[in-house]
């Protein structure tokens, strides 16, 4: 089989997953809706090593290849095929979110098992991995814009999947409204570049690139700009962000999946695979690496005074992710998609775990109420430790060497980009004190009484079941989560699922360390032949010293992280009193939402009222339509005034006639 | 001497036609259109046409007037008012706009009449026609007429037959009492089959001017009642009229 | 006499007729107005008829008769009709058909 058809099989598998959960859901038995899925994407898995393989065996540079199903949209000046392009960076991702999702699915069979929603989830699921596929499998531009849209419709669905519950349908909702701000700057930037290209499919678009854009011409940084407000919206980056800390109401699993591991990276990938237009808009790449810097600090910053901690691992999410925007924007395309795979793993993995505490603590999400879980949930904690350690950037875990890869190329860069350099180990260091923040006040100190309760073999279950949002009492019928709550030191395979994803958080880093191995460079070399920054060599000193302030700065972020929450938590107290207005603007997300709010927001909402009262009232209602009627009615009653029902009148107009036929006919003469 | 019998006989059809439009009082109106159609009785035997000014005094002045006399006798102008007194009501305020618009457009029929048959155009009208040869079958003679009623123009008079014997039908429709001397009769519904089987809520006008309940209650109390005077039994009555108006209108 | 006079006649009677019906109120009087007008078209016929020789005018204005007769019994059945629903005599108050 050739290596394109396992590409097509790759996106079969979760598209029939999808499709038989989705129509059978009704008669599967028991659960049989989350193994149905776990195979689909399983399986799916297995295509994406065949396609691996497949396409090693091909020689270097032709490792591009394209495969057409069908004539898919042809019309004038477009022709666009149903066709995927599987090439070396395709494959990566592939592999990335088939693998995670697989362990996802897994984790999920567990966590989500006595939710009346089963199979209904896995549906989505399974539809939301389809959908990745394809915006990642995509060979031309407007598959890729469908898969974008899809995956934005699963992020909805997913989000809001608990739909009774209105705070989720209002996160599914703005997540929505955001995602939809930037598929139309994707699609505005696929015009400008089709404008000159002529060509919706990649592999054209790419080799016309050069030919038809001169660097820095208005068009192309036009387009780039545009294709990065669809990244930032998918990526959430500032300032389209604000979707992605409520876009924890969603269900654990579907934060690790979608908001981890696969959905935000979109963005990423968008602009390693658009590399060619990018580096002949060096403005849209200066204008990426900002805004990924400033993403970085802002979300550490943010993460600092978080108290639910979903939403800490979610604002790390964002600051990670704005490494990998910072790097794919300044070329290091090797460096960022390394993170991007090393960060799937830990954060899937820190999610489950909170996942699991949250389960242990029956549906309670806040900081403020979780203690010492050490004792009554030591696999838990030992996955919060190896994500941990990974996310901060600990040698030998995967985060450091792919961590440090950005910011030394980004250091290699020079000029104002040392700014980010220093901005970004800055980052680091907040990233070790937040993470361990949440992971010392969560299992460490006395155990609080979900804790004891679990350590004496019982699993704490709430009295009346509350929304972690807002606290008001819930249900637990459909659109509401289960009764049970299921951690991981009980349910078999979502330790199976950890255990695989520790796995990689550990030794991922393996593959790419400097000097020693380069295998993701080698491997995405084909996708990157023609790109100008993908090759650059390396300093040997500034590699060192990255390498070690790296990991001062991260121990010794855990270091201050230790003292204060486990030694010392007064310190917290007096840091937070004495710097009341930057803890302020931090708790309160540096007042994005309300800046959005007044900006955006507000001025449609005034803008609709205004059109449904004044507009529609008196122009359309008075004018448009009043008007037509009253001229009808008018027009009416002048004729009907005609019939008076008098007989003499009628008479009248009778010899009136006649007397006109005659004078006619007299003048005929 | 015809043109004087001529103009004597037209000023006679003018008289009368003008009497007829501006007496007052009906039956001089009557009598002024007798004296009309006696003049123009002159004037067709002036045109030759003997059976038809005939035929114009016997028919149309002797029967056709007679009959007016009668109506005219039986209703004259009775204004009734509408409070039920015999008041002579007041000119309408646009009587006088009626009677100007009137006589002009009349006026403008007239001249335009005139200009059409005595204008210049008319080449065609000419002064001697026919000679006069007496004899049974000559023109204008009874004979004549027969002749050309029952050849030529059969279907003519078969139909002009027909169509007085549908008037005579008519008139008579028009003209009968229904069912006895009691006038108020008249204005009482008739119940047709139809009304019987009517299902509810079909949205004709009865329901929707007097409400659903009362218009099948009504009917069917109706019913009832001529079922219950012929029946002549109590209980049975009234047991199926609660049950009528309880399957009818269930509270209103 | 050349035709012109009879037919002039004939004109005066006709425009004389659809005065009186535009005119008047009673629905007698306004009848017996159309009778005129039926009448000067009468005279017409014969006039023309005078003036081609053959009978057709003659036959026709006999029609015409008819046809007044059998308008007039309907038209004073009606009217007595009317009389006995105790409505006014009137073409003005007679207007169910405004609207």
């Amino acid at each position: 089989m050739s290596t394109t058809t396992f590409g097509w099989l790759v996106l079969a598998f979760p598209l029939l997953g999808t499709i038989v959960i989705g129509a059978c859901f009704e008669k599967l038995p028991g659960r049989s809706a989350g193994w149905i899925g776990t195979a689909a994407i399983g399986l799916a898995f297995v295509a994406a090593l065949a396609t691996l393989i497949s396409l090693q065996g091909h020689a270097s540079d032709h490792r591009q290849l394209s495969s057409s199903l069908w004539n898919y949209a042809s019309t004038a000046g477009i022709d666009a095929q149903m066709s995927i392009l599987v090439d070396p960076l395709s494959v990566f991702m592939i592999l990335v979110v088939t693998g995670i999702s697989t362990t996802i699915h897994l984790y999920s069979v567990a966590y989500m098992d006595k939710d009346r929603g089963f199979a209904r989830y896995f549906a989505y699921l399974n539809f939301f991995v389809f959908s990745m596929l394809l915006l990642v499998l995509a060979g031309n531009f407007l598959l890729l814009i469908v898969g974008w849209a899809f995956v934005g419709a699963a992020s909805y669905l997913l989000i809001s999947f608990w739909y009774r519950r209105t705070t989720a349908t209002t996160a599914g909702i703005k997540a929505f409204v955001i995602n939809v701000v930037g598929d139309v700057g994707l699609v505005l930037g696929t015009y400008f570049l089709f404008k000159h290209t002529g060509t919706l499919d990649f592999l054209e678009a790419f080799k016309a690139a050069p030919n038809v854009f001169s660097s820095g011409e208005a068009d192309v940084t036009a387009g780039c700009l545009l294709l990065l407000v669809g990244a930032f919206a998918k990526s959430a980056q500032i300032p389209l962000h604000t979707w992605l800390p409520d876009a924890m109401e969603g269900p654990t699993p579907v934060s690790a999946l979608i908001h981890a591991a696969t959905m935000v990276t979109a963005g990423v990938y968008l602009i390693a695979r658009m590399h060619p237009f990018f580096e002949l808009a060096p403005a849209a790449q200066d204008t990426g690496a900002v805004i990924g810097c400033a993403t970085l600090v802002i979300a550490a910053t943010i993460a600092l005074a978080q108290t639910d901690i979903k939403r800490v691992i979610a604002y790390s999410t964002m600051s990670q992710i704005g490494y990998m925007i910072m790097g794919v924007s300044i070329g290091a395309y090797a460096a960022g998609m390394f993170h991007l795979m090393t960060h799937a793993f830990f954060k899937a993995l820190l999610f489950m775990g909170a996942g699991s505490i949250i389960g242990a603590m029956g549906g309670e999400q806040s900081l403020d109420k979780m203690k010492g879980f050490k004792r009554a949930m030591p696999f838990t904690f030992a996955c919060f430790v190896i994500g941990g350690l990974a996310l901060s950037g600990i040698p030998p875990f995967s985060g450091f060497f792919s961590k440090d890869e950005i910011l030394l190329v980004t250091g290699e860069r020079g000029g104002w980009h040392w700014a980010l350099y220093v901005l970004g180990y800055a980052g680091a260091f907040m990233t070790a004190i937040y993470t361990f923040r949440m992971i010392f006040r969560a299992f460490y100190g006395d155990p609080v009484q979900e804790a004891r309760e679990l350590e004496g073999g019982h699993l704490h279950h709430a009295a009346e079941p509350t929304n972690p949002a807002t606290g008001e009492v819930e249900d637990t019928d459909v659109g509401f989560p289960g009764p049970t709550h299921a951690i991981a030191e009980r349910a078999l395979p979502m330790r199976v699922a950890m255990s695989i994803l520790a796995i990689g958080a550990i030794g991922a880093g393996l593959v790419q360390i400097p000097e020693v191995d380069d295998v993701i460079t080698k491997f995405l070399e084909p996708s990157f032949a023609g790109s100008a920054l993908y090759t650059v060599h390396t300093r040997n000193g500034l590699l060192w010293f990255g390498l070690i302030l790296g990991t001062v700065l991260g121990l010794s972020g855990i270091a201050i992280a230790y003292r204060i929450w486990v030694k010392q938590p007064s310190i917290a107290v007096t840091a937070r009193a004495r710097l009341e207005p930057l803890y302020t603007l931090f708790v309160n997300k540096w007042y994005f939402d309300e800046l959005i709010d007044t900006l955006v927001v507000k001025p449609a909402a005034a803008a609709g009222r205004f059109a449904s009262t004044t507009f529609e009232r008196v122009f359309v209602d008075g004018a448009i339509v009043g008007g037509a009627t009253s001229l009808v009615r008018a027009g009416s009653a002048s004729v009907r005034a005609i019939q008076t029902g008098l007989l003499r009148y009628y008479a009248a107009l009778v010899v009136l006639g006649v007397a006109a036929l005659g004078l006619y006919f007299l003048l005929q003469t | 001497m015809s043109s004087l019998l001529f103009f004597m006989a037209a000023t006679g059809v003018i008289a009368g036609a003008i009497g007829v439009v501006t007496l007052s009082n009906p039956f001089y109106s009557v009598l002024a259109l007798v004296g009309h159609l006696l003049s123009l009785a002159v004037l067709f035997l002036l045109l030759r046409a003997e059976f038809v000014a005939a035929a114009q005094v016997v028919v149309y002045a002797g029967a056709v007037m007679v009959l007016y006399v009668f109506v005219v006798a039986y209703v004259g102008d009775e204004e009734q008012a509408l409070d039920g007194g015999l008041t002579r009501r007041p000119r309408a305020r646009s009587a006088d706009g009626r009677k100007l618009s009137g006589a002009l457009f009349a006026g403008a029929l007239l001249v335009e009449l005139l200009i059409a048959l005595l204008g210049s155009g008319l080449k065609a009208v000419e002064g001697a026609g026919a000679p006069y040869a007496p004899g049974p079958r000559t023109f204008g003679t009874p004979a004549y007429i027969g002749n050309l009623l029952l050849t030529r123009f059969l279907l003519v008079f078969e139909a002009a037959s027909l169509m007085l014997l549908i008037a005579a039908v008519g008139g008579v429709v028009l003209a009968r009492r229904r069912g006895g001397l009691d006038e108020e009769e008249d204005d009482r519904d008739r119940l047709t089959p139809l009304d019987i089987l009517r299902p509810r809520g079909t949205g004709t006008m009865v329901e929707g001017v007097e409400g659903l309940a009362l218009a099948h209650a009504r009917g069917a109390g109706d019913l009832q009642e001529d079922n219950h005077s012929r029946a002549g039994g109590h209980a049975a009555g009234h047991t199926q009229r609660a049950h009528d108006t309880q399957a009818s209108g269930g509270g209103w | 006499m050349s035709i012109a006079w009879y037919l002039a006649v004939s004109a005066i009677v006709f425009c004389t007729g659809a005065f009186g019906v535009m005119t008047r109120r009673n629905p007698l009087v306004v009848l017996l107005c159309l009778e005129l007008m039926l009448n000067g078209a009468n005279l017409s016929l014969i006039a023309f008829s005078r003036m081609w020789g053959n009978g057709d005018g003659q036959i026709l204005a006999i029609i015409v008769m008819t046809v007044a007769a059998c308008e007039v019994c309907i038209g004073l059945g009606m009217i007595v009709a009317i009389h006995r629903r105790r409505l006014p005599i009137d073409v003005d108050e007679l207007r169910e058909l405004q609207g």
